[in-house]
């Protein structure tokens, strides 16, 4: 009895001791990662792993794909799952004839697209694993327009660099802040770069992005945005928002989702 | 009386250092980004009916907040540590793992991946380096490559480490057969492991030939298997620290910051009667009392461990010159 009691407490002792000692690892690394010079080092982390990555994997590489037996239930809705916007409620409630997507910037030919005219170009089907950035995946089906088809079509300038995904929903309950995004031009005309109307042979619902969401099958998940609404080219981004490239490059995360 | 053995040259001791705290890093900004989804699977997806291996989870009950850990469907209540555990700001946390494991102490996904993606580059450079420096060296095939006599005394090893008998004299200049085996096995196996199964998450890198992270179950099971690799590297720092301190610390600790370790006189040269007449005359030592003062084991260059053979106590403070492990 006694005996227990000594060894729990020194177990005791020496697991407050580890988490002690943890502790003050945690506290320095903190104050390190408040410091300017610090948070840039490691911001370098990003550009060294996007450039190794472009060196090490052809641009045309698909990305897995998977058989229909691999579907095996719902695509799950994260993020958004219905945006807060009148507009946007009045376009999905007559399922989207009204929806154009703009596709303008550094473009010879602006366009408007209608959902039909994009569903009567050529499409492609792929069934893809779709890893977000939390650490979950999902596989599922997905049937749209390369977006290369699209660019084509709109015959970008040649100091385009980066195409911008403007979006319906809102991230703030006052209807501000609206979720946007961007990739390189890399990435737009890679075969598998498609604006996805169709999720597991049906429509798109609203709770995945309707009337179309981008699929970028070799980035994270937050670069695939939902609702887009209009698509713009770009030589910089920086006068965008909060400069970085997207809703959660401004809040922090890389904008090189390839990790 | 001095028996200094230079032990672990520059390279070795810098490398080491460097390992250790970029590995501390990368487990605990690790911990942070596993908090986001803390739930592993076995397979391609998440969804599905794909198989839970490990959840943690947070609840409120009227009881207060719970924290749940289950491992293979089993669930146990792990309040205090790990699903609810106290805060660095005096309250209690929903989360996985608690503030004091994870960095940067605050949940930030964006923040513990800036840290795990910047020194992911330094721990995979000092590693290369470091298996390049082994095999141009020689460290490798010299120190840590086990002999046949090596794997003939296993067992004796197994026995030896049970009863905390650690080597001295000569034996102890050499890692012993268990000690190259697990450093081996961490060079090896653990790490490459917990680097590929990171390469084999990044969906970019997933593109560089189709269906490569298939070999090991999926992304979801990659991810697995990066947690369970890390948790053995884990498990070997822990088993590491225990060792370095029971076999001498301050000893231990010198050796890995100036590379000098001071070797232990061989219980058997303790024994007068074996101790060489002809080099006791000639130095002229009384007849010794073996265990009031024991000679020490004698440079590399004299028998081979076992061989109870004393020496004229002299510094040695030098590398000797065809030592294994200089």
């Amino acid at each position: 009895m006694h005996d227990r009691g000594a060894s729990r407490s020194r177990r005791r002792f020496l697991g407050g001791s580890l988490a002690a000692l943890s502790a003050a690892v945690v506290a320095g690394c903190d104050r390190l990662g408040d410091t300017g010079w610090f948070s840039a080092l490691l911001r370098t982390g990003e550009t060294l792993t996007r450039a190794t990555q472009r060196l090490l994997v052809p641009r045309t590489a698909l990305a897995q794909e998977f058989t229909d037996a691999d579907v095996k239930g719902p695509f799950r809705s994260n993020g958004t799952s219905h945006p807060r916007s009148a507009a946007y409620d009045a376009l999905a409630a007559n399922e989207f004839a009204d929806w154009r997507l703009r596709v303008d910037g550094l473009v010879a030919r602006p366009l408007e697209l209608s959902l039909d005219e994009l569903k009567a170009m050529r499409s492609r089907t792929q069934i893809t694993r779709h890893d977000c950035v939390e650490g979950w995946s999902a596989i599922a089906k997905w049937t749209g327009v390369p977006l290369a088809d699209v660019l084509d079509r709109a015959s970008p300038q040649p100091n385009a660099r980066f195409v911008v995904f403007h979006c319906a929903d809102p991230m703030r309950a006052d209807g501000s802040e609206p979720y946007y995004e961007s990739i390189d031009m890399i990435d737009a005309y890679h075969p598998q770069t498609i604006l996805a109307y169709r999720l597991n042979d049906a429509p798109l619902p609203i709770g995945n992005g309707a009337p179309i969401r981008v699929r970028i099958e070799r980035q994270l998940g937050y670069k695939m945005a939902k609702y887009v609404m209009r698509i713009e080219l770009v030589d910089r981004f920086d006068h965008l928002y909060g400069g970085n490239g997207g809703y959660w490059e401004d809040r922090g995360y890389a904008w090189y989702a390839g990790v | 009386m001095s028996n200094l053995y230079y032990r672990h040259r520059l390279p070795v001791r810098l490398m080491h250092w460097v390992n250790a705290a970029v590995f501390v890093v990368m487990l605990m900004s690790g911990l942070m980004i596993f908090n986001a989804h803390p739930t592993l699977y076995w397979g391609d997806e998440s969804y599905g009916g794909a198989p839970k291996l490990l959840q943690i989870r947070g609840v409120n009950t009227d009881a207060g907040p719970v924290g749940l850990t289950t491992v293979f469907g089993r669930t146990f209540d792990t309040t205090g540590v790990f699903g609810a555990a106290p805060n660095a700001h005096g309250g209690v946390t929903l989360r996985a793992f608690p503030y004091w494991s994870t960095i940067p102490s605050d949940y930030s996904l964006a923040a513990g991946r800036r840290w795990h993606f910047f020194f992911m580059w330094v721990l995979v450079g000092n590693g290369l380096l470091y298996v390049l420096w082994s095999l141009a060296s020689r460290h490798l095939s010299r120190d840590l490559a086990p002999t046949t006599t090596d794997l003939r005394s296993i067992w004796q090893s197994v026995k030896d480490h049970a009863r905390f008998r650690h080597p001295r004299g000569e034996a102890a200049k050499h890692y012993n057969v268990l000690q190259k085996l697990t450093y081996l096995s961490v060079i090896f196996v653990w790490f490459p492991l917990v680097i590929l199964m990171g390469f084999a998450m990044s969906p970019m890198l997933n593109a560089l030939a189709p269906g490569w992270v298939d070999l090991f179950g999926g992304r979801q099971s990659a991810r697995t298997l990066h947690f369970v690799a890390a948790f053995a590297l884990l498990a070997f720092m822990a088993l590491h620290v225990f060792l370095v301190i029971t076999t001498g610390l301050w000893n231990n600790l010198r050796s890995m910051v100036d590379g000098y370790y001071r070797i232990r006189p061989p219980l058997a040269a303790m024994a007068a009667s074996e101790l060489p007449p002809i080099e006791y005359a000639a130095i002229e030592y009384p007849a010794v009392d073996a265990s009031s003062s024991p000679p020490p084991p004698g440079p590399a260059d004299t028998p081979p461990a076992g061989a109870a053979r004393a020496e004229p106590d002299r510094p040695n403070d030098s590398p000797p010159k065809d030592s294994p492990n200089a």
